[in-house]
């Protein structure tokens, strides 16, 4: 994996990461109205992201459209990764 | 229903190969206090939990620990990677090698394999959230010992943030607790 892609996979792991943040904070603090308007801020620039990052890398989960062939068993496994 | 992202939760790092630290790193992986046992526990007790904020909290944290499985796996992974039959033997992990190679397997630092008897799940949602709030703790403490057995930068870099996610855990099953008690004293009014 280049250092263009790993790049792109760590800012969306860490803009996945503060949306669950925002996520469990809101199991337990329900009406916390700007929380709730940071989540799903949180959660549009994390669409963006991973948008940009499937089109460019393939598919991150089920039924996210693959180019031909078949994206998805593609290497490196997330363990074969150096971040 | 549950589907994988092709992702880790966090850049799971190790600065070298280290197997004297893979033989401790395991028990985070199958050992009493370890991921597995974490992510099992409160996804088998959300069935009963009182309300939908705690079926919530129990169903989302346990679904994190999954990732952090990974992690732990990640790393120990990468700790054994590239090692030689005369290294594992010398790490003292040639008892293990010989029933799982490198593979991943899960058991607690002394081959111990994981057993349902490390979790419980009472049905009483008081006695499993105060389970739930000690095992963050105790958690939190086997991640502060590794790092005290770790020289490796990198490798402490993930395990702080593994740490640090057993605060924030143990913070909202705290405030889960708070949360189901009202709720019980509510109903005791009537
Ligand atoms: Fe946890």
């Amino acid at each position: 994996m280049n250092r263009e892609q790993v790049a792109a996979l760590k800012e969306l792991m860490a803009q996945e990461f503060t949306a669950l943040e925002f996520h469990l904070y809101l199991d337990t603090h329900p009406t916390d109205q700007r929380a709730l308007m940071e989540y799903n801020e949180a959660c549009r620039q994390l669409m963006v992201l991973k948008q940009r990052y499937q089109q460019c890398f393939g598919p991150l989960t089920f039924c996210e459209s693959s180019g031909y062939p078949w994206q998805w068993i593609e290497e490196p496994w997330p363990w074969q990764i150096s971040y | 229903m549950w589907f994988y992202e092709k992702k880790l939760q966090y850049p799971a790092k190790v600065g070298r190969a280290n197997l004297r630290m893979a033989k401790y790193l395991i028990t985070q992986y199958g050992g009493p206090d370890g991921e597995l046992a974490a992510s099992l526990r409160y996804l088998t007790q959300r069935y009963t939990m009182p309300t939908g904020q705690a079926k919530a909290i129990l169903t989302d944290i346990g679904t994190e620990e999954l990732a952090h499985l990974e992690i732990i796996a990640t790393l120990v992974y990468k700790l054994m990677d590239r090692s030689t039959v005369g290294e594992i033997e010398a790490a003292g992990l040639g008892a293990y090698y010989a029933d799982h190679d490198k593979a991943l397997y899960y058991v607690n630092g002394e081959s111990v394999p994981w057993t349902a008897a490390y979790i419980q799940s009472k049905g009483d949602p008081v006695a499993d959230l105060h389970e739930d709030m000690a095992a963050e703790e105790k958690a939190r403490a086997t991640y502060e010992w590794l790092i005290n057995l770790s020289d490796d930068p990198d490798l402490n870099d993930t395990l702080k943030f593994l740490r640090q996610r057993e605060i924030v855990h143990f913070q909202r099953f705290g405030e889960t607790l708070q949360l189901v008690q009202e709720h019980l004293d509510s109903k005791r009014v009537y």
